[in-house]
């Protein structure tokens, strides 16, 4: 059976993308960076964050997607997954076992008070390989579609 | 002392760096460490010669009372000493023998973490550590011997030699711990303290175990075929691997545990048989091997046969024939692997068929060769005839089947005089002929090594208590469990031995002029071989992979729903078996405090749940299958769980735009199965749901534990900084969990990538491809612009 060919580019959903897409993409980071205190975190974060640029494949097309990530989503996995494991291993230079939280206070004349953490990194990392493993799996199904 | 194992790995990875820095002198600039270490542990001879033992111990897992010790006594000092001196030399004469190779950096990555794991595998005290350096020389050696990779007979041996070791490996590890279990302390000056353990119940099991371990690794027939395989790897490691160092990994650890599992009826019988038997295979292989290295490879397989059955008669003279054998046998052995591999440098021969006569263009190396091998031989006054006196002495004195071993030595004997003969004239004297390389005695640096091994064993043959009192009379005593008293001498007067040994010199000389026509006679082995170790081991290979391939297909058929069934069906058994089990079952339902909005959203559940397997459509399916999981993020917010709520909205929200994504490329929605099927089906979700259901009813009626959330809530404040609890378990308190799923999500959007292209035939090989590929896209995408650009401007002008 002939497979149908899908096309959802509608000019609502275009435009409404590109106003919606930064505003998803700062929210994902809110999410991210809230997350410690109040719901969100890294999984949720990086779950919006990939949304958002799913919602970039569907409103116009994979290319445009692709080239809005501009790195391989398989590399932002790597890159998540070394951030995780890094935030590991400074406990280990304080003669503290594997994985004890470090924190780092700062306080900066525009951002005020801050709390650096190894969670913090770790979070991130979470984040990252989020994006890049769903996104892997969108783009790979995109890709096949589209050839 | 940490410092002194850690050293070799830490320069491991620096060496190429050393290599590209160093040049043609970088083999010369890396054994520099090996000489120190050397130094360092000469220096400990004083204490250690005097009988005096070292222990050093650092915490490695304090919490597993698992820690780095190390026990330096007679018998690990002397080997320390062999490792680090032959490496020594073997990092020099590897530099020169494979300058210019292409991966000569990381020939010296290898060696140098070999060179580590041996040190720590002969030095350590602690049975875990010693079993994790004991791997490590399995991988490291694994890939020198693998060194060629592009040849796949290298591959294939390197493979051999890792199964079979490996498999040892297991068994040794079992053995290990059962060892540790029953002396109630896995560190071994502890064990070695606390007397024989051969009245254990577990002594035959642990017992069996280990051997097997140390059987394999020391190349003990049946098992004796990797050792000659090896020979695939470049010659300087078959010099440090195969002679002096991994191969005896398992001759240490019998002599090390000796004095606590020695002793007994079955490690006399076990040992002496094993032992003899190989040690007869083995020089009767090598006589008929014509290859260089194969001669020699089959005589050190003899050499580790008589370790074994010197060990296995566990005397006081064994012990010490023992540790003077092994002494002369890593001295010359090492020293005769490098002239093989002088041979093939400089006159380009590894067959003993197509040498002859270089003794006027290699007049060095011919005296080096013919000294080894006199060593070799055993002739008075070198090293090896000390050693060959008391391996004689040993055996005639033992316990059981004395004259059986006798024979069996005075044979082996005959033979090794037979390839003595053959390594000390052959490839020098008689007619000279023509070899592929020009003939010449090579550089400096190929020819320390064995010049000076072998002149070592003269000199320890002319002043044998040099060697006794220095290290030999403490690595006897710590085989032997008690202080040594006998000394070293090189004449022991005319007496059994010496005739013993005269005869066999004649014989061997004897079976060399007829050497030929030995071969000849026993080529009845071409046919023998058919049905040898190393074909049974091919089979037993074989036979893994095609079982391997039946229940691959047999359980990964493919279909998502054989799987489920499969997953599905093993839960409800043995999930099911142990609820039917259990005596009081209590199932707590209640429906006083559900109010009614949480009523509707369980009917909503059910609904769609229902639904969604009587719909006719895969829209519609996936709507419902949606709308179930909104239902239950609204249940996880309803019990303030919001973040995981917000995690299933988004998840169901990404689970649609994948479906969508697939749907069109699903055929059209058809009913398929048979009724039977479709019952069957039914059954099993049925079944399913119904142990689910009953499983949580009886785990939250029968909590007998305080439950781990309270700790959380009190804590994630004080010690995590954060207020919201889920977070603060998922990036702190359970941080290893988290990481561990996030590698199963890599490996998940990795197995989609490569599904995908593996069947579209696009899947980028290696990394760098996948770059290429990349960037050719981007620089089209670049030109097509510059195209549209320049289309553009020209279209305006």
């Amino acid at each position: 059976m002939k497979p149908r060919r899908f096309n959802m580019r509608s000019l609502i959903l275009n435009t409404g993308s590109s106003l919606l897409l930064p505003l998803l993409v700062l929210f994902s980071l809110f999410l991210l960076f809230r997350g410690h205190d109040e719901p969100g975190g890294g999984f949720i974060g990086g779950l919006v964050a990939a949304a958002a640029v799913a919602l970039k494949l569907f409103a116009e097309d994979y290319k445009a997607a692709r080239d809005m990530l501009r790195v391989h989503p398989l590399q932002l996995v790597g890159i998540g997954l070394v951030l995780a494991a890094l935030a590991a291993l400074p406990a280990l230079f304080f003669g503290q076992s594997f994985f004890t939280a470090q924190w780092w206070s700062v306080d900066l004349p525009i951002f005020g008070h801050l709390k650096l953490s190894t969670p913090l990194l770790f979070d991130i990392g979470v984040f990252l390989g989020v994006i890049g493993a769903v996104l892997t799996v969108v783009f790979t199904l995109a890709e096949a579609e589209h050839s | 002392m940490l410092i002194a194992v850690l050293s070799c790995f830490i320069l491991a990875c620096f060496a190429p760096w050393v290599h590209r820095l160093g040049g043609r002198q970088s083999g010369w600039l890396l054994s520099l460490l090996p000489a120190a270490l050397f130094v360092y542990f000469a220096s400990l001879l004083p204490e250690v010669s005097q009988g005096g033992q070292l222990q050093f111990a650092y915490p490695w897992f304090p919490g597993l009372q698992i820690q780095l010790s190390f026990l330096i006594d007679g018998l690990s000092l002397l080997f320390a000493l062999l490792i680090t001196g032959i490496g020594f030399f073997i990092l020099v004469y590897g530099g020169r023998y494979l300058e210019g190779h292409q991966s000569l950096g990381r020939f010296y990555i290898f060696l140098l973490g070999f060179m580590g794991s041996m040190l720590g595998l002969v030095l350590s005290d602690n049975l875990i550590s010693l079993f994790v350096f004991w791997e490590l020389t399995t991988i490291t050696s694994f890939m020198l011997i693998g060194f060629n990779h592009e040849q796949e007979d290298a591959r294939k041996k390197a493979h051999q030699g890792l199964m079979v070791t490996v498999l040892g490996g297991l068994a040794l590890m079992t053995g290990l711990i059962l060892l540790g279990l029953a002396a109630g302390s896995f560190e071994l000056s502890t064990i070695l303290a606390s007397g024989t353990l051969t009245e254990h119940s577990l002594y035959l099991p642990m017992l069996l175990l280990i051997l097997l371990g140390t059987f394999t690794k020391s190349a003990q027939t049946p098992f004796h075929f990797w050792l000659p395989n090896a020979m695939a790897a470049p010659t300087p490691v078959s010099a440090y691997l195969h002679s002096a160092t991994m191969v005896k990994a398992g001759v240490y650890l019998m002599a090390r545990l000796h004095p606590s599992l020695g002793g007994s009826e079955a490690w006399l019988l076990i040992l002496t048989l094993f032992g003899a038997v190989t040690m007869v295979t083995g020089i009767f292989l090598a006589s008929r091997a014509t290859g260089i290295k194969r001669v020699l490879a089959y005589s050190t397989v003899m050499a580790l046969g008589t370790l074994t059955m010197l060990l296995g008669l566990g005397t006081e003279k064994a012990a010490l024939a023992a540790v003077t054998f092994l002494l002369a046998h890593a001295l010359y052995k090492g020293a005769l692997f490098m002239i093989a591999g002088i041979l093939d440098h400089s006159a380009g021969v590894k067959d003993f068929r197509d040498v002859g006569g270089l003794r006027s263009s290699m007049p060095a190396t011919t005296a080096v060769a013919i000294l080894a091998s006199l060593s070799l031989a055993g002739i008075i006054p070198l090293f090896g005839f000390v050693g060959k006196e008391l391996l004689l002495e040993a055996v005639l004195s033992a316990s059981i089947w004395q004259i059986g071993l006798t024979v069996a030595t005075l044979v082996a004997n005959i033979m090794v005089v037979l390839v003595a003969a053959i390594m000390a004239l052959t490839p020098w004297f008689g007619k000279t002929v023509e070899t592929p390389k020009k003939p010449h005695d090579p550089n400096v640096a190929l020819l320390i090594g064995p010049a000076l091994l072998a002149v070592l064993g003269l000199l320890f043959g002319l002043v044998p208590a040099l060697a006794a009192d220095g290290i030999l009379t403490a690595a006897a005593s710590a085989v032997y469990g008690q202080p040594v008293t006998l000394g070293l001498s090189l004449w022991h007067g005319i007496n059994l031995p010496l005739m013993l040994t005269i005869s066999s010199l004649i014989l061997g000389l004897i079976m060399f002029r007829f050497w030929a026509g030995w071969r000849h006679m026993t080529r009845f082995m071409q046919t023998a071989e058919k049905f040898g170790p190393e074909v049974i081991y091919e089979r037993l290979m074989l036979g893994m992979t095609s079982f391997a391939s039946w229940q691959t297909k047999t359980l990964q058929n493919g279909y998502l729903r054989n799987y489920l069934i499969t997953t599905l069906g093993t839960v409800i058994i043995i999930v099911g078996w142990a609820l039917l089990r259990v005596q009081h079952l209590e199932l707590h339902i209640s429906f006083d405090d559900i109010k009614i909005h949480e009523f509707a959203i369980v009917a909503l559940l059910i609904l769609s749940a229902i639904i969604a397997v009587v719909v006719r459509s895969f829209l519609a399916a996936v709507a419902m299958l949606g709308a179930l999981g909104f239902g239950v993020a609204l249940l996880y917010v309803f019990f303030s769980a919001v973040d995981v709520g917000i995690t299933q909205v988004l998840v169901e929200t990404i689970t649609v735009l994948l479906l969508v994504l697939v749907l069109y490329r699903l055929p059209e929605f058809r009913s398929l199965s048979s009724t039977a099927n479709r019952i069957r089906d039914a059954i099993i979700a049925g079944a399913t749901g119904l142990l689910m259901t009953v499983l949580v009813l009886a785990i939250t009626g029968a909590r007998q534990l305080e439950g781990i959330s309270e700790y959380f809530l009190q804590n994630s404040g004080p010690l995590g900084h954060g207020r919201n609890v889920v977070n603060v378990i998922l990036v702190d308190f359970r941080a290893l969990d988290t990481l561990g799923e996030l590698f199963v999500l890599a490996l998940v959007a990795i197995g989609v990538y490569a599904m995908i292209h593996l069947r579209t035939g696009a899947l980028p090989v290696t990394n760098s491809d996948r770059r290429a590929a990349f960037n050719f896209r981007r620089a089209q995408k670049e030109k097509s612009k510059a195209e549209q650009q320049t289309k553009e401007t020209g279209e305006s002008s």
